[in-house]
């Protein structure tokens, strides 16, 4: 390569698809030969690029503790999504470019403290990233809820680690809940604000907060009645990007930039900013 | 100072072009605007360019790779950094702050490498102005357009072209050119350079919009400009045809486009966009910015506010005046400011009553 902008990608290799759901995808990357691309931080995000239909921004849901491989949890939402989903197989090369953003402060602010991660369909990407790192440092943190909903049972990623993985830690639990009632589906039915609140989390838990925007914003109200602080939720914002890097005048909110002052952002920062997301 | 007969000019734009590749402005078919020396057109230095040179740094469409892709194999090439010389002939004190403010996007962390590579090859010479027009406010940002404040600083009066060597580069350009052109000594201080300087300074207190103030407070307001009245009364006008951010020296949103080039072969490069456009922040879910108010007021704020808080107080506008002549609807940054500051200035005196 004859320079280092950040515009320039690095060519990696698919080397594991698993279909989560009817419309979500994880693609495992590597380095060509093994290894992993590059290292990230619990929160931070990539480009894949299809040649001729260009670029798009992803949540990296693989833990930084994974020490083989990046995934990608992906939806089809669009001309580049719908084509990983067709035609991304094993072998296949893609390129990659990354990582970008901020993090979520997994050695600093959440260090010791008790742990409510909620997240609403593909929100779940970003914030896997957070919890198997922290299941990765147990001693680090403290109990760890995960409150997660989804359309329906098919519509889980993940369940297996979910159900299985997960509730084997010492103080993890996971509550699943589903938005209408299915067929052999024995737990909880209805929207996550609402759920947060029978589950009655007492104030003193640092959220990590990630879904759709109207989901965030309920989520958002719910946890303020319940005697949260905004500044005790972070959460993550998603918005058009091209150079990743703060330049291409597409992802700002006010005068800051999602692709490098964001993703992961608390909610009283999202205040001061003007609501244009 | 050196000076040179202005009927050799053209000596000079060949001699310039023999050190690098020479971006000028040239008039053609009864306009001036900056092209690359040897194409068609008379140089004109009376005339100001319809755009500005920003593109000589940011060009309109820059490759950045070539992707070949072959079954599963994907191969990729990173452009080549631009190299070579270039020298910017002719450029006034707006464009080269135009430039300056370019240097904070493009330079800040992470550097835009094809931007470096552009500027540490870019020698710019400047021209003072004489003739400023009406629609000119950059004396607004400071600005002395007497003194472009470039590599080497020229200014054409009495029929010569006065040449003032700055810094090392134009020094270096300077000493390159040699003998090749007719250079005569000018002494210190050119009485005909003194006076332009006294001619322009008198003109300017005439300008319409001399004595322009744009309100560095509006920094410290990022949310109740967002959220003033004026956007509703000034964006239904706007077109949204993008023209005011094509023509200004400091605009630069760009797009990143993949295009087929053979069967197994894929370009990608840059392009200027505008944040005025309608597909700029579309995702499949929806559009942050979804109308033409929200679109609007983004490039504004973005000029106004956003930048300044950004950069310690420096406005994204160098006052050309270029879109106060190419607005087709009558609409420019000068009514937005002067709307803004006006509306918050209201607000706030009625906050204190």
């Amino acid at each position: 390569m004859s320079n280092k902008d950040r515009m320039i990608p690095v060519v990696g290799v698919i080397t594991k698809v698993t279909r989560e759901t009817a419309d979500v995808t994880t693609y495992q990357v590597e380095k060509p030969g093994g290894g992993k691309l590059f290292e990230h931080l619990p929160g931070q995000c990539a480009f894949l690029s299809v040649p001729g239909l260009g670029e798009a921004i992803f949540s990296i849901t693989s833990s930084p503790t994974n020490k083989a491989f990046l995934e990608f949890s992906i939806k089809r939402t669009g001309r580049l999504t719908d084509f990983l989903d067709g035609n991304m197989a094993e072998g296949q090369e893609i390129a990659v470019r990354g990582p970008f953003g901020n993090h979520f402060p997994v050695e600093g602010r959440l260090q010791g403290k008790d742990m409510l991660f909620i997240g609403g369909g593909i929100g779940m990407a970003p914030l896997r990233s957070v919890i198997n790192y922290m299941l990765d440092n147990r001693g680090d943190y403290g109990a760890i809820d995960v409150v997660y909903g989804a359309r329906s049972k098919e519509d889980f990623v993940k369940y297996g680690e979910l159900t299985e993985d997960w509730p084997r830690h010492k103080d993890v639990r996971v509550h699943l809940t589903i938005d209408r009632p299915e067929e052999g589906w024995t737990g909880h039915v209805g929207f996550v604000p609402a759920f947060l609140k029978d589950l009655a989390f007492t104030p003193d838990k640092t959220v990590c907060l990630c879904g759709p925007p109207v989901m965030i914003k309920l989520c958002l109200a719910a946890l303020t009645e319940m005697g949260f602080r905004k500044d005790q939720v972070f959460t993550t914002l998603e918005l058009r990007m091209k150079c990743g890097i703060g330049k291409c005048g597409r992802c700002n909110i006010g005068k800051k930039y999602v692709c490098k002052d964001g993703p992961v952002f608390t909610c009283d920062e999202l205040d001061d900013m003007p609501d244009e997301y | 100072m050196r000076k040179l007969n202005l009927a050799d000019l053209d000596k000079l734009l060949g001699a310039l072009a023999r050190e690098g590749r020479v971006y000028a402005p040239f008039r053609r078919n009864g306009r001036t605007d900056f092209a690359w020396y040897g194409a068609a057109g008379e140089p004109d230095l009376e005339n100001y360019t319809v755009k500005a040179p920003k593109d000589v740094l940011f060009p309109q469409v820059e490759p950045l790779l070539e992707f070949r892709q072959e079954g599963r194999r994907l191969a990729l090439q990173a452009a080549p950094l631009p190299q070579g010389k270039v020298i910017a002939f002719g450029v006034r004190a707006c464009d080269i702050r135009g430039f300056a403010v370019l240097d904070k996007v493009f330079l800040q962390d992470p550097q835009d490498e094809y931007y470096k590579a552009r500027r540490d090859s870019l020698t710019v010479i400047g021209l003072g102005c004489s003739e400023p027009e009406e629609t000119c406010f950059c004396r607004t940002f400071g600005l002395d357009p007497a003194r472009p404040g470039a590599d080497v600083d020229t200014w054409a009066a009495d029929g010569c072209l006065y040449w003032d060597a700055r810094t090392e580069k134009g020094k270096a350009l300077t000493d390159a050119l040699g003998g090749s052109v007719p250079f005569a000594d000018a002494g210190e201080e050119p009485a005909a350079v003194a006076r332009q300087a006294a001619a322009l300074r008198d003109r300017w207190d005439k300008l319409p919009l001399h004595g322009l103030h744009f309100d560095e407070r509006l920094a410290a307001q990022e949310l109740p400009a967002f959220h003033s009245p004026v956007w509703e009364k000034l964006a239904p006008t706007c077109l949204g045809c993008c023209t005011c951010t094509y023509v200004c020296p400091t605009c630069h949103c760009f797009d990143v486009r993949d295009e087929k080039t053979g069967p197994f072969d894929t370009e990608r490069y840059r392009c200027w966009d505008s944040c005025m456009d309608r597909d700029f922040t579309q995702m499949p879910h929806g559009n942050p910015r979804k109308g033409r108010l929200e679109r609007f007021r983004q490039r504004y704020m973005h000029k106004l506010v956003y930048f300044p808080e950004d950069h310690e107080g420096t406005f994204a506008c160098v006052g050309c005046g270029r879109c106060l002549k190419a607005c087709p609807v009558n609409l420019n940054i000068v009514k937005v400011e002067r709307a803004l500051a006006a509306e918050l200035a209201d607000t706030a005196k009625e906050g204190s009553e």
